[in-house]
């Protein structure tokens, strides 16, 4: 019962190109079915994910840690509710980051779980830079 | 009862059988000779009832199983046309659908049955646990029928509860990954489930015989809680129990029809008639009422594994309930402390499933916490101290004594029903106010409309009127993809002629082809063509209405609605008020407003809207004075427009509603004189027996 080898094969990783996006947008693109966010942050949204002491969180993860060096302004996180999977809003909450509307949790602007009962941050998803406008998801 | 049976046919034909195999004589000691004790209430009327349910879904399955397509793409779809293009599909459809509803209810009767007459007590514990096992089956079952429509709450639904098991350390996401067939809830999952969806009522009914069987070597429990002793407290199952069961399944199904035929959406969800759509979570996610109490339960545990937890623990505890009640006196008859708690389990339960469907916030979270507590404090705290502490009031000494004495005394239970009532009233009281403080926005008025109601029928004249006010006005940008041009010559309908819906029809361009050259050609419509959509896709009608894509209005006054809130909620259902829908587009119609009031931020792009969720509508008011002209004098006024449309897409979203109503009325005639007939023929069955 687990995947079949079509789905496997629809799995594959996918490009995205960053160019359109805007500082303060964001995207959703669709990987395995799931949706994933891509945020183009502002400099007070980096600021603010990096000013907080991480030790204090639910879940501690430098936001170092959740993107690539030298591209520090892309947010790039699965877009699925770490607490039972619903979509969560982005550019809601008071975080400056996701809000989820189905059971209240908030992730901040580096998409970790700030309030709320979310166990975890939302997941990284594996991907990488092939230039510095478009990334590989996958 | 247990052992061969002395029966023996008197047909030779019969007789060769029983010989080679004793059916007739299993079937003769188990439902006709079985010894039923006399005392037994209406409330043991519950297990016929269940049966009858379980058969009658199954039969509603199968059929709704030859009409129904499992995929993605198509599920959808196919749903709608069974209601609305098979023989008596909607009929089908709704007694299946409102049949689990139906199907809960009397489990949870007959559970709270077992609960209170102790009827889970040596030597039934095997029965009992058989039964929670068909209980929990029931709720898989349920739980997979539910995600088979796809719609929005089928898809979230099904993404919440197969997330339920991601909570499990270590293994938890590769489950989950198994239970979906990919990498989210996709089309195999949907296949998955419903395969099994058809396999499970089938273990349902084999667990069910193993109860049965169980049952009839225990024998049934009742009232009084002492066990037959000579023949005088038993009396056969048949005709006795039969034609009580039969009387109880006759008022049952009363109840069933009342839903069946005049609010078969009741007790869905709007949302389940918007198509499941993967990228947008709806505001508020519910599960159907009877999943209410234990959703509760996972909220209100801020842990998301303890939540998980809970909540299974909730059902499984019911396994060990036995052992947890250790008293020796099983009917709460005689247990004055025990039937106090009872009631308050009873009330604790229901107010667990009016907490499970409000948002998680504020005093809903707390209360949640105080009756989770209260819940699982019943089974390990109160039962287990009642049997130690409590002085049972003496048990008589056999059925047929009980059955004499029947004039006891009966005024202890007022006292315990009026403390409850005061408790729940007052959490009623605090949680409106509550939820009057965090909505603030404005309830769309209620209207007259000419189909609400048990007799309603569809205002001709308003529909033809409708219908051109959506061709000259809203099809611009909304499509009307459920309806055919035939749909428009159908009885229940508009009144047109055959030969005026073919002229209406071809009136429209419709893409057809290939040809034989390969080549896509239009042609005129036809009657049986769909309305055509204006756009050719999604993403084309996003892209030409700034990212709002205008939805499809077949089905939308069945789509939207409005929270009732408590208690309209419970009145509304004794005057069938089933027009949110309706009520709600009317009001949106008419709800722009060019000045927008202080405080209210309305994007660059957006409209003000006095009814619409947030204000902020993408699309234009679409409606003004004289835009469309009437040729049978009605005014051509915004209020006449909206109410004219709304009843047009009332009748796209239900166009055999008159079929429905008319028939469920000849329905309540038939029930009505059939449960007369067995009430008075079981009273003179009884006659000698109270």
């Amino acid at each position: 019962m687990n995947p079949d080898a079509s789905t496997i094969a629809a799995g594959a990783p996918i490009e995205v190109d960053l160019s359109p996006i805007a500082e303060g947008q964001d995207i959703k693109v669709f990987w395995r079915g799931k949706p994933i966010y891509i945020s183009h942050r502002t400099k007070k949204q980096i600021d603010e994910a990096r000013a907080v002491n991480v030790a204090s969180l639910p879940d501690p993860q430098s936001d170092e840690a959740r993107v690539k060096s030298g591209h520090e302004q892309w947010l790039v996180v699965i877009g699925i509710c770490t607490h039972l999977g619903c979509i969560p809003i982005a550019h809601e909450g008071s975080y400056d980051g996701f809000f989820c509307p189905c059971h209240g949790s908030q992730y901040d602007s580096s998409g970790r779980i700030r309030q709320g009962p979310a166990p975890a941050n939302l997941p990284v998803p594996p991907y990488q830079f092939v230039s510095d406008t478009k990334i590989q998801i996958g | 009862m247990s052992g061969p049976s002395d029966y023996q046919p008197s047909n030779p034909a019969l007789q060769w059988i029983e010989r080679r195999l004793p059916i007739f004589g299993l079937i003769h000691s188990s439902f006709v000779a079985y010894p039923t004790p006399r005392n037994l209430n209406y409330w043991w009327t519950f297990g016929a009832i269940l049966s009858f349910m379980l058969g009658l879904q199954i039969l509603t399955g199968v059929i709704l199983a030859m009409h129904y397509t499992p995929n993605a793409d198509l599920a959808f779809k196919s749903v709608e046309l069974i209601v609305r293009d098979v023989n008596y599909g909607w009929l089908l459809r709704n007694m299946h659908a409102v049949g689990a509803s139906m199907f809960f209810v009397a489990v949870y009767v007959h559970m709270f049955r077992g609960l209170y007459y102790g009827s889970y007590k040596e030597p039934r514990e095997v029965l009992w646990i058989l039964g929670v096992i068909i209980y929990l089956l029931m709720m898989a079952t349920g739980f997979m029928g539910y995600v088979l429509p796809w719609g929005q709450m089928s898809f979230w639904g099904a993404t919440v509860i197969t997330n339920l098991f991601s909570a499990i350390p270590y293994v938890g996401e590769s489950i989950v990954t198994l239970l979906w067939g990919g990498y989210s809830v996709g089309n195999p999952t949907l296949n998955r489930f419903f395969s099994l969806h058809y396999l499970l009522p089938f273990l349902i009914a084999g667990v069910v015989v193993l109860h049965v069987w169980a049952l009839h070597v225990a024998g049934q429990n009742n009232p009084d809680g002492v066990e037959p002793k000579t023949e005088k407290d038993t009396v056969p199952f048949t005709p006795h129990a039969t034609i009580k069961d039969m009387f109880g399944v006759a008022c049952f199904m009363l109840l069933y029809a009342w839903f069946i035929f005049y609010m078969p959406n009741y007790l869905g969800d709007a949302d389940n008639y918007i198509p499941a759509n993967p990228g947008v979570t709806p505001p508020h996610i519910v599960p159907e009422w009877y999943y209410l109490p234990f959703y509760a339960i996972l909220r209100s545990i801020p842990n998301k594994l303890a939540g998980v937890i809970a909540m299974f623990g909730a059902i499984i505890i019911l396994c060990f309930l036995p052992w947890l009640d250790a008293a020796k006196t099983r009917s709460s008859k005689y247990r004055p402390l025990a039937k106090q708690f009872f009631w308050i389990f009873v009330v604790v339960c229901i107010l667990l499933g009016y907490l499970g469907a409000q948002p998680p916030e504020g005093i809903y979270v707390i209360a949640g916490r105080v009756l989770t507590v209260c819940y699982f404090a019943y089974f390990l705290i109160v039962l287990p101290l009642l049997s130690r502490i409590e002085k049972p009031r003496p048990v008589p000494n056999s059925i047929s004594d009980a059955v004499l004495a029947k004039t006891g005394s009966r005024s202890t239970p007022m006292v315990s029903t009026a403390i409850v009532l005061a408790l729940a009233g007052s959490l009623f009281a605090g949680s409106i106010d509550s939820a009057k403080a965090s909505e603030g926005s404005d309830t769309p008025p209620g209207n007259k409309w000419s189909f609400s109601g048990p007799f309603g029928k569809f205002d001709r004249g308003a529909l033809q009127r409708g219908l051109k006010v959506y061709k000259e006005v809203c099809a611009s940008c909304h499509g009307l993809s459920y309806i055919a041009f035939r749909n428009l010559a159908e009885p229940g309908g508009p009144g047109y002629s055959v030969a005026q819906a073919a002229a209406f029809a071809s009136e429209y361009k419709v893409k057809d082809g290939p040809n034989d050259a390969g080549d896509m050609f239009e042609r005129p419509g036809r009657a049986a063509d769909y309305f055509p959509s204006p756009f050719p896709n999604e993403q084309a009608a996003r892209a030409a209405n700034g990212g709002a894509a205008p939805p499809d209005l077949s089905l939308i006054t069945k789509a939207r609605s409005y929270k009732r809130g408590f208690p309209w909620f419970i009145f509304d259902f004794f005057t069938q008020y089933q027009e949110q829908g309706p009520d709600y587009v009317a009001a949106v119609l008419q709800g722009f407003e060019e000045k927008v009031p202080e405080g209210v931020t309305i994007p660059e792009g957006s409209y003000f809207n006095k009814y619409f969720p947030g204000h902020a509508i993408k699309m234009p008011k679409p409606l003004s004075d004289g835009q469309v002209t009437y040729d049978d004098g009605s005014p051509t006024t915004v209020a006449q427009y909206s109410k004219d449309v709304t009843t047009f897409l009332m009748w796209t979203a239900e166009p055999h509603m008159e079929a429905r109503k008319q028939l469920g009325f000849q329905v309540f005639v038939f029930l009505i004189i059939f449960a007369f007939m067995m009430y008075f023929t079981k009273k003179k069955v009884w006659a000698d027996s109270h």
